[in-house]
């Protein structure tokens, strides 16, 4: 049998660390990214006897926000679960996590896949708690023990459980994609991958394609996956897995499988038979989480426009090209720069022009150096009035360039960067004359080709004046006054 | 009922418990008796009455989103039953 007689089906739980300052149970720093290891711990964190927690209240909100922005319900009433299991990244001997009843229910992602647009359904969204972090070796030295930093542990996450709807490991690219850049759009989270702020275990399975809509083959849980490729790959190495050991008659076996980025293949970490039980009951320490429709209500109020409605408005609004404005949403920052820098001029700038500088000029730089937006040296007023100076004519594009990167070194307006450098654009008829005059004596040949009627000679006149110039001379105007002079 | 022993060998191994024989026997007579106190209580009719998850009241009690550093940390790690530099050390693990 060949893989082509079966359906993937692939499921994702992803975990996003809430963007709150401080852990979702005890006052310590929820970023403590770099920090030495076990210098932001506590006693509730490191599950010392007594020790009680209390709920973040920011935790919540962020959560209720992310919530709305997937079109989840939030539940008026959520209880919060212990999830026992004996590892020491786990202090307390349980998590807090949600299990009977998560805060979030359903919900959907819309995401582009073959150019079309589909809808991912979720399944649940809950709050937990994250782990502390083990390590085995230091250095590729095996230690005689594991370490454990509990820095990590008691940091809120939020875990978002889609339905078995992706059909692809490109789809699954795509909805990770997508969900990143909506919790980024609505500063649920920065999603930071590296940092360990959004974490992906996804479920797959397949089945004969005769059975579609029908029963669940059997499926297999892959963890360890770092990076959006990694899910890909991971995934598509499951798949032709599974396809062989049905296509020789065997069966799947229920269990979960770590991805190995370097062997680029998945391994059996434990069977079902092994897995945990966790024997969930209700957290005694803390009462059910009640949120109202009034609160509800106050967080959406807040919530920012979504990039779906806000790549639509971008384009009926500036004309933009899909590509543009693909670049531009792809960072909330990035398409707040824009409008802003829109706005900033009376009239507005070419958006084409000033969208072709943030996604060339700028981005470029910006990435060379490893800058978010909100870092950049150049204000968007003052790249847009640099946009102006060019569409006036003040500048050419080329000197805009030079003065771009004078504006990038010392953060200064374009206006008083071109004033002070003499760079501007000369356009006035006396002082261009001039130019021409000397650069038709010293080009007396062109200048009679032109005379006789060969116009394309007149580019090495224009050539010369711009040398004479210095690049100051506004071409366009100096081609029209070639033309009248040697007519 | 009694549980079996097969179900108080899984049990054991998940709450960590080494037992002998004889406890395994002992253990599923009084877990048995307890789970049939529970099936009694389960006869009651409480279709007019709330799941209770628990019996702190239904009130939120929030802390707000504020970082205060524990300045005990250091003792932490001192009472733990090992450590190694800035780490609590235990057994290998390996998953």
């Amino acid at each position: 049998m060949s893989p082509e007689i079966f359906e993937t089906v692939i499921g994702l739980e992803v975990h996003i660390q809430l963007g709150t300052e401080s852990k979702l149970f005890c006052a310590c720093s929820a970023r403590s990214f770099g920090a030495a290891a076990n210098s932001n711990v506590c006693p509730v964190c490191t599950g010392q006897p007594g020790a009680l927690p209390a709920l973040n209240r920011r935790a919540v909100q962020l959560a209720i926000r992310a919530a709305l922005a997937l079109d989840c319900r939030v539940a008026p009433r959520s209880v919060f679960a212990r999830k026992n299991y004996f590892y020491p990244d786990l202090p307390k001997g349980y998590q807090i996590s949600q299990f009977e009843h998560p805060y979030g229910l359903g919900g959907a992602l819309e995401i582009e896949a073959d150019g079309r647009v589909k809808k991912i359904n979720l399944e649940r969204i809950h709050m937990e708690e994250d782990a502390g972090k083990l390590m085995h070796d230091i250095g590729g030295e095996k230690l005689d023990g594991s370490l454990v930093d509990l820095n990590r542990a008691g940091v809120p996450l939020i875990e978002i459980v889609s339905k078995p709807d992706l059909g692809a490991p490109a789809e699954a690219y795509q909805y990770l994609t997508t969900l990143k850049t909506v919790l980024q759009y609505v500063e649920v989270s920065k999603c930071d991958m590296e940092k360990g702020e959004m974490r992906c275990d996804a479920n797959v399975s397949l089945r004969p394609k005769e059975n579609h809509g029908g029963r669940l083959g059997v499926k297999v849980e892959v963890k360890n996956l770092n990076s959006f490729k990694a899910v890909q790959s991971a995934l598509e190495y499951e798949i032709e897995r599974q396809a062989k050991v049905l296509g020789s008659g065997g069966r799947v076996a229920q269990e979960t499988r770590l991805w190995d980025a370097d062997l680029r293949q998945t391994r059996c970490m434990r069977s079902k038979e092994e897995a945990h039980d966790y024997r969930y009951f209700p957290e005694p320490d803390l009462p059910p989480l009640a949120i109202s429709a009034k609160w509800v209500e106050e967080v959406r109020a807040e919530l920012p426009e979504l990039p779906q409605a806000r790549r639509r408005r971008l384009r009926e609004e500036y004309g933009l090209s899909a590509y543009d404005i693909g670049v531009l949403t792809a960072q909330r920052a990035l398409a707040d720069y824009f409008e802003r820098g829109m706005r900033s001029q009376t009239p507005p700038p070419s958006a084409k022009l000033l969208s072709n500088w943030i996604t060339t000029e700028l981005l470029g730089r910006l990435n060379a150096g490893n800058l978010e937006v909100a870092q950049s040296p150049v204000s968007t007023e003052n790249l847009a009035a640099l946009t102006a100076l060019i569409e006036n004519g003040s500048i050419s594009g080329k000197m805009a360039k030079e003065v771009f990167g004078r504006m990038w070194s010392t953060g200064r307006a374009a206006g008083d960067i071109v004033a002070e450098a003499g760079l501007s654009q000369v356009s006035d008829d006396g002082l261009l004359r001039q130019w021409i005059e000397t650069a038709i004596r010293e080009n007396e040949k062109a200048a009679a080709d032109v005379r006789g009627g060969k116009t394309r000679a007149v580019a090495a006149i224009v050539g010369a004046v711009m040398r004479e110039s210095r690049g100051k001379a506004n071409p366009a105007k100096v081609n029209q006054l070639i033309l009248e002079i040697l007519k | 009922m009694a549980l079996s022993e097969k179900e108080i060998e899984h049990v054991a191994i998940l709450a960590r418990l080494e037992i002998s024989a004889a406890e395994k026997t002992r253990f599923g007579k009084e877990l048995g008796q307890i789970l049939d106190y529970v099936e009694k209580i389960k006869g009651l009719d409480t279709s007019r009455v709330d799941p209770t998850a628990s019996v702190l009241g239904d009130e939120d009690v929030f802390r707000e989103d504020a970082v205060r550093l524990f300045p005990g940390a250091a003792a932490l790690l001192d009472n733990a039953p090992d450590k190694e530099g800035p780490f609590f050390k235990v057994k290998k693990v390996v998953e």
